[in-house]
Parts: C-alpha cells; structure tokens; sequence
C-alpha cells in the first residue's frame, strides 16, 4: 500500500463514507438472508428474512446515492457486483459466518444498537436526501434492536445451553466490537461538513445499553478494553468475505448483461 | 411529434395514480397509501415524486413500474418516476379511508404514531391492537415481522383467529 498524500475532496469522501456504510448493510443482509428456510422456528425464519430484506433495502437506497454523488453514472448494481474484496470497506463484524442462531443474535443486537445511535446522528445530516434516507432506516433499525433484545435475553437467561452459546456468541464477536467505532480522514473530513457523525460521542450510551441488556441476560460482559480487530474500512478482510462474494457476485459475473423481468 | 405534457392536468394525472394499486395490499391505491407524493407538471415533463415505504419492501418495484405502465398506458411520453427521501414516509399519511379499508381487508390497521424519544426504556412495551374481526382487546403480539415487511403477526384470544397488523411507522 502506497501511503496516501493526495487529501481527499469532500465528494470522494463523501462517496466512501456512503459506499461503507452500504457495504455493512448488504454484507449483513446477505449472511442474515443465509437463515432463510434454516431459521429455528417460522416466526424467526420469517422475522430474519425481513430483517435482511431491510438491510438490503438500505444498501441499495446508500449505494444509488453513492452513485449519485460519484457522479460517473454507474449503476448501484455496478458497485455490488463488479467489486473485490479489497474494495469493500464493511466491517469484520458483518462479513463472519452466521454461526449459531445465538451467534446471529448476538451480532444482530451488537451491531442494532451501534446503528441506533448513529443513524439518530446520521438522520440530521446536513444533505436531505441523505439525512431523510437516515431517518427512514432508523424506523427499521429501532425493530431490528428490539427483536435482538428480546432474544438476547431470552436465550441468555434460558436453559444451560441456551445461556452457554449465548455467552460463547459474545465471547467470539467481541474482538471485532472495537471496530464498530474506527475513525479515518473519511470521518474527519464528513464531520467537519456536517455530513459525518463522531462516533467516539456515543461510544458510552452504546456501552451502557450492550451492558444493561446483558446482565439482564445474565451473559457476563466480556472486556471492552481487549485487542480489538480492524482493518475492513481499508479493505483487509477474514477469508470470509472473498467465498461471501464468490456466491453473490457469480451469477451477475457469467451474465453481465442478465437483468430482471 | 411529442405530445405537449401541459395538455395534461395535474388532477387527471392524480385520478390515473388512483388506478395504481399495491400489490401486495390490492385494496390499497398508491395515492391512499401516501407513496405518490408530488405531481409537477412543466414544458418538458412530467414528474411524479414518491417516497418508499419500507426499505426492504419489494413491492416498492412493482410500484414504480406499475406508475410507468399506468402513464404509458394513458398516452404520455415524457415523464420521471422519482424516489424522494427528503420527507420519510409515515402510516399517518395513510387516509382514513384507507385504514378503514385495511381493517375490511381483515388487516389490523395502523393506529397514530407517537414519538418515541424513551424508546430505550420502551424497548420491552408493546401496543394493544384490536381484533380487527371482532374487536377484541385480548390479542397477543406473535411476531414483529409478518408475511411482508410492513406487517407483524397477531392472535386473538377471543376468536382464535390469527391476524396481521399494519405496523404503525
Ligand atoms: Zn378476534
């Protein structure tokens, strides 16, 4: 990797900044819709189902303001699928495997949570498409946290296993919570322009709500100082990204020109 | 060769949005539902502005190209469905007809929104919804999420009968 000199406009960094936020929500989407006909009971195969549709509505709606804001007429599909896993700047979190329905709870609730407070900062947003298109997924994002909720404490303050892979589920993803709040030029540059949200602001309600609801659930709050692991906002992913991508780029790669009808 | 767009009145235009259904609720038209917003009409074309339900809603497609059909269908060339997200569509743009209509249709229609800025602390609580079969205040939340994004599932303890609500957003 060359080290960056050139500064970055607004426009690029607002196009970064929009396009990871995207990647977050279309990589989530996508091991949530992995549930689909898998899920434990109806209601969740149904509920994770829905929950996935909305991530992935929220991808497509930031990744055609992406497209917008670029300005180069490429399509939102173009950036879905004619990207490699280098060029994509989602999180570790989003892009590990499903796991166990505990896994998959525990990272929908971590990660529910991180995007209640930052879509509140986000839904007043100095740009009215952007910050409208905040708002709305706010709406959704305040269901997503609720049913995780819900289930966190169930499972954790269930039966002997239920409350063992729960607290196995936070054990394993907590390396990757620290993540949730990397800063760049890219959030440096936004902030200023009243487009991008400090997360470090918020960085405490997050705490205190993850820590609340777990000791409710009786799960034991692994250390919030630990190594934490990063590197997806600069394109450095698991191996799981690269199969991830393979399985949802491959049809639209054989057959560029395919569309829907 | 075109065909001037200001041979064309707003109020027709919004007559023949009424004509647009959705498809997953074919009771509803898109003008009830509150997705078509804003009609304008100048030289060149005509705009239509609508703003998505939910994110995730696949109808929301339909919907749009459905518009599309129904304006070709009509006779006008020069036209844009546009996706506007500077307002953030609400249940309370849903006339009350259209509620009523929902409740016809055996779907539990959505009440008022209220502002929730305790939503933490309301994380647990969950509204009363009645029957809409029989009334019935003893109904039990299932599911936050139903057969499509906008619904959740119900069940009455009075008449044993399952129902979907509207989600109020
Ligand atoms: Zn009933």
């Amino acid at each position: 990797m060359s080290t960056k000199t050139k500064t970055l406009t607004k426009q690029e960094a607002f196009f970064e900044y929009l396009v990871r936020l995207a990647d977050d929500r279309l990589i989530l989407g996508h091991r949530l819709s992995e549930w689909c006909g898998h899920g434990p009971i109806l209601e969740e195969d149904i509920a994770l189902a829905n929950v996935a549709l909305d991530n992935i509505g929220h991808a497509a709606s930031l990744y055609e303001y992406a497209a917008e804001v670029e300005g180069e007429d490429r399509h939102r599909d173009d950036i879905v699928y004619f990207r490699n896993d280098p060029e994509y700047k989602n999180l570790k979190m989003v892009e590990l495997p499903k796991g166990d329905f505990g896994f998959t709870i525990a990272r929908q609730f971590l990660f529910s949570a991180f995007s209640f407070f930052l879509y509140q900062g986000l839904a007043k947003a100095d740009d009215e498409q952007f910050s409208g298109m905040a708002e709305k997924h706010l709406k959704e994002i305040k269901y997503h946290l609720r049913h995780s909720r819900e289930w966190v404490l169930r499972l954790g303050d269930g039966t002997d296993e239920s409350h063992q892979r729960m607290q196995d589920a936070f054990d394993g993803i907590w390396t990757f919570t620290g993540e949730l709040f990397y800063m760049d030029e890219v959030d440096e540059l936004l902030i200023d322009e009243g487009l991008g949200i400090d997360t470090s602001v918020f960085r405490e309600d997050w705490k205190n709500l993850v820590t609340d609801v777990l000791e409710e659930a009786t799960v034991t709050v692994p250390d919030f100082d630990q190594y934490m692991a990063e590197g997806g906002r600069k394109g450095l992913h698991t191996e799981h990204l690269g199969h991830l991508l393979a399985e949802m780029q491959h049809l639209r790669r054989s057959y560029p020109d395919a569309v829907w009808e | 060769m075109s065909t001037t767009t200001t041979t064309y009145s707003k109020k027709e235009i919004w007559r023949w949005l009424q004509e647009v259904t959705d498809p997953e609720i074919p009771v509803l038209n898109v003008v009830e539902m509150g997705i078509a917003r804003d009609v304008t009409i100048d030289e060149e074309k005509i705009i239509i502005k609508i703003t998505p339900t939910y994110s995730g809603c696949p109808a929301m497609s339909a919907i749009e190209k459905e518009i599309k059909v129904k304006l070709a269908e009509k006779g006008v060339e020069n036209f844009e469905v546009k996706k506007d997200f500077s307002e953030t569509w609400t249940t309370d743009w849903m006339t009350e007809e259209a509620k009523a209509k929902l409740k016809d249709y055996g779907i539990a229609p959505p009440g008022k929104t209220t502002a929730d800025d305790d939503f933490l602390k309301s994380l647990k609580s969950t509204k009363v919804i009645p029957c809409p079969y029989c009334e019935s205040l003893d109904t039990e939340l299932q599911s936050e999420f139903g057969s499509t994004a906008c619904k959740a599932q119900y069940y009455c303890h009075d008449c044993d009968e399952p129902f979907e609500h509207f989600k109020c957003i």
